[in-house]
C-alpha cells in the first residue's frame, strides 16, 4: 500500500498527480473464502479491517451488490457522539468513539474526524429532566458530557435564536465536546484502502441472491458471479438486512424507512458545531466545505425507495427556520434519502442467528454512522471467535424473546 | 406526496391526513397468557418487512379517524389498493410463513417479491373493495 503523507502529496504534485496507486484492487471472486461479509459499507468494511488487522483472518470477501460505501454511509449526516442513556448503548458507542479518535493515524487516511461538540437541545421541563439524568449516566460510564442552559447555548451557537419569543423556547441543552462529524466517504475508503491492503477481496457488483444452507450450517452465499463458499458469514446490510434474513429463512425484528437528508448551498463559516433538537426535530451542522448539513426524520411507513417524502422535509425546515432565523432565505442544494433498518428499542442487532455460522449485524436505524468503528471491531471479534464479543453481547436477537431490551427511545436525545 | 383514497371517506386525500400505522393482519394471540417467550415476541416484533408488496394499517387521522388497509408497493411506492378492517386484500404479498410451505430454506433462491402488481389492482384504488 503507497502510504499517504504531506510529503508524498508534495512528490505527486511535482510529476502532476499522475502516478497515484489505485486505492483497492478489482479481484474476481475465489470460490472460498473463511469469512464472507455480505454488505460493502462503513460497518462491512470496517468489520473486514478488524478481521484482518486483529485477528489475522485475511482470506475475506467483502461482498458488495453495487459499490463500496453506497448506500447509508454516503447518505447520513456525518455526526459522531456517544452520548447515550443506558449502559450496553453507551459502552458500544464511546468504544466506537475511542476508535475515531485515532482513526485517521491508524488507517493513514485522513477521515477528517472533526471534534467540535454535539448540542442536544431541550425545549420543555421533562427535556432538561431527561437531559440531566442522561448526562449523569454519561458521567458515571465515563463519558463527556455537561448540562448548559439557555445563556450557555447562546454562548456557543450566537446566530441561534435563543429568546423566549420562540415557538419552542430553548431551555438549554446536553452538550459533548468530544462528539463531532466526520467525512463519511473517507471512512468508506479508508476501511477499504487498508482491508485490501491486508489481503481482503473487496467484491463490487456483486449481489448475494440466496445462501447455501446445509444442516442448519451456512456453507455459502449465491451471487450473480457465482457460488461463494464460507463457513462463516457476516450480514451487514443495514436496510436491506430483512431482505437478506428472509432469503435464509427467518424474520427479523426489523421495519426499513426512508430517512431523508439535505444540504444548502455552500455559506460561509457560520456553525462551528452540530445543533440537534429532538423536540422540534432537525439537526444541523456545517460541512467544511460550507453547506448546511441538515437530517429530517424518518417517513413513518416502510419504504425501500431511497427517497423521503417532502411533508417530513418541510417540517424539518420548519423547524430549522425557527432555530435559526439567519438560515431562512439560504436555497437548498441537493436533498436525498436512505434506507434505515429501524429496531423496536432503537438499538442495534448484533448477533447469531438460527442457521450456525451466521451473523447479522443490523437494525442502526437513524444512527449508525457514529458506530462505525465499534460496530466492525466487535463484530469482527465475534466472527473470529464464534462467541459473541462482550460489549456486543447484550444486543443479541433473543432480546425481543427473552424481554431484555435495551430502550434507548428518545432516551439517547436520538432524533427519531 | 401520496393520494390515498380513504375506503370510507370513498374520497382520495392526502397523505398529511393520514398516519401510518405498521403491518397490517397481525392477529393478536387469543390467549396471551398461554403464548411461549417466542410466540409472544414474534407477536410483538418480528415484522415481515418485504421489499416488494405490503399490507399495512393507515390510520386517517384527521379525517374519519378510522383504521383500513392498504396494498402498497414499498420500492415504487405505488397504492395497489385499499380496504377496510376486517376485509382481505385482492393483491397478496409474500409471507414467510407461506413461503416455508412451499420452499424449503436450503433452496432459498432470495426474497424477490414477484407478486404481479396488475392493472386490475390499481383500479381497485378507485374504490372497488370499498
Amino acid at each position: 500500500m503507497q502510504r499517504y503523507s504531506g510529503f508524498g502529496l508534495v512528490k505527486h504534485a511535482l510529476r502532476h498527480h499522475e502516478d497515484w496507486q489505485r486505492q483497492w484492487r478489482n479481484p474476481t471472486p475465489k470460490p472460498r473464502y473463511d469469512v464472507i461479509i455480505v454488505g460493502g459499507g462503513g460497518h462491512g468494511l470496517a468489520t473486514a479491517y478488524y478481521l484482518a488487522k486483529e485477528h489475522g483472518i485475511t482470506n475475506v470477501a467483502v461482498v458488495e451488490k453495487g459499490w463500496l460505501g453506497g448506500g447509508n454511509t454516503a447518505r447520513n449526516t456525518t455526526i459522531v457522539r456517544s452520548n447515550y442513556l443506558w449502559d450496553e448503548s453507551a459502552a458500544l458507542y464511546e468504544h466506537a468513539m475511542k476508535h475515531w479518535e485515532g482513526l485517521s493515524q491508524e488507517l493513514n487516511y485522513n477521515v477528517m474526524f472533526s471534534q467540535r461538540g454535539v448540542l442536544n437541545l431541550g425545549h420543555t421541563l421533562q427535556d432538561m429532566r431527561d437531559i440531566q439524568r442522561r448526562v449523569n449516566a454519561n458521567r458515571l460510564n465515563g463519558i463527556d458530557g455537561e448540562v448548559l442552559d439557555a445563556e450557555g447555548v447562546q454562548s456557543l451557537v450566537p446566530i441561534m435564536d435563543c429568546s423566549k419569543r420562540a415557538r419552542y423556547p430553548v431551555m438549554g441543552a446536553s452538550w459533548q465536546p468530544r462528539a463531532g462529524v466526520a467525512r463519511h466517504d473517507a471512512v468508506a475508503w479508508g476501511y477499504a484502502r487498508a482491508a485490501d491492503a491486508l489481503g481482503v477481496d473487496l467484491l463490487q457488483n456483486t449481489e448475494v441472491t440466496g445462501f447455501k444452507i446445509r444442516d442448519g450450517q451456512i456453507q455459502g452465499v449465491h451471487t450473480n458471479r457465482g457460488d461463494i463458499e464460507a463457513k462463516t458469514v457476516g450480514c451487514v446490510t443495514a436496510g436491506n438486512s430483512s431482505v437478506l434474513a428472509r432469503m435464509a429463512g427467518f424474520n427479523l425484528p426489523l421495519e426499513s424507512h426512508p430517512l431523508q437528508a439535505l444540504v444548502s448551498e455552500p455559506l460561509k463559516p457560520v456553525l462551528d458545531t452540530v445543533v440537534m433538537s429532538n423536540h422540534v426535530h432537525g439537526y444541523i451542522s456545517q460541512s467544511d466545505k460550507g453547506d448546511l448539513v441538515i437530517g429530517a426524520g424518518i417517513d413513518g411507513y416502510n419504504g425501500y425507495g431511497q427517497r423521503g417524502s417532502y411533508p417530513t422535509v418541510e417540517h424539518t425546515l420548519q423547524a430549522i427556520v425557527e432555530m435559526f432565523p439567519i438560515f431562512s432565505r439560504v436555497r437548498m442544494n441537493r436533498q436525498w434519502g436512505g434506507i434505515v433498518d429501524t429496531c423496536p428499542d432503537a438499538c442495534p442487532i448484533l448477533s447469531k442467528t438460527k442457521v450456525k455460522g451466521l451473523y447479522f449485524n443490523c437494525g442502526w436505524g437513524t444512527g449508525g454512522f457514529k458506530a462505525t468503528p465499534g460496530s466492525g471491531h466487535v463484530f469482527a471479534a465475534s466472527l473470529a471467535k464464534g462467541e459473541m464479543h462482550p460489549i456486543a453481547a447484550p444486543f443479541s436477537i433473543d432480546r425481543f424473546h427473552s424481554g431484555a431490551l435495551i430502550d434507548e427511545h428518545g432516551a439517547a436525545g436520538v432524533a427519531h | 406526496m401520496f393520494h390515498i383514497y380513504c375506503p370510507y371517506c370513498e374520497e382520495l386525500r392526502e397523505e398529511e391526513e393520514f398516519h401510518p400505522k405498521g403491518e397490517a393482519h397481525i392477529a393478536r394471540p387469543e390467549e396471551p397468557e398461554a403464548c411461549s417467550d417466542e410466540e409472544w415476541g414474534d407477536y410483538l416484533f418480528f415484522r415481515d418487512n418485504p421489499r416488494g408488496i405490503h399490507h399495512e394499517m393507515w390510520l386517517h387521522a384527521v379525517g374519519c379517524r378510522k383504521f383500513f388497509n392498504i396494498t402498497r408497493n414499498t420500492v415504487s411506492y405505488e397504492i395497489l389498493e385499499t380496504y377496510k378492517m376486517g376485509e382481505q386484500p385482492t393483491v397478496g404479498a409474500e409471507h414467510l410463513a407461506r413461503e416455508e410451505k412451499t420452499a424449503s430454506v436450503q433452496a432459498a433462491e432470495g426474497g424477490q417479491q414477484t407478486v404481479g402488481a396488475s392493472d386490475a389492482a390499481l383500479a381497485s384504488v378507485k374504490g372497488a373493495q370499498a
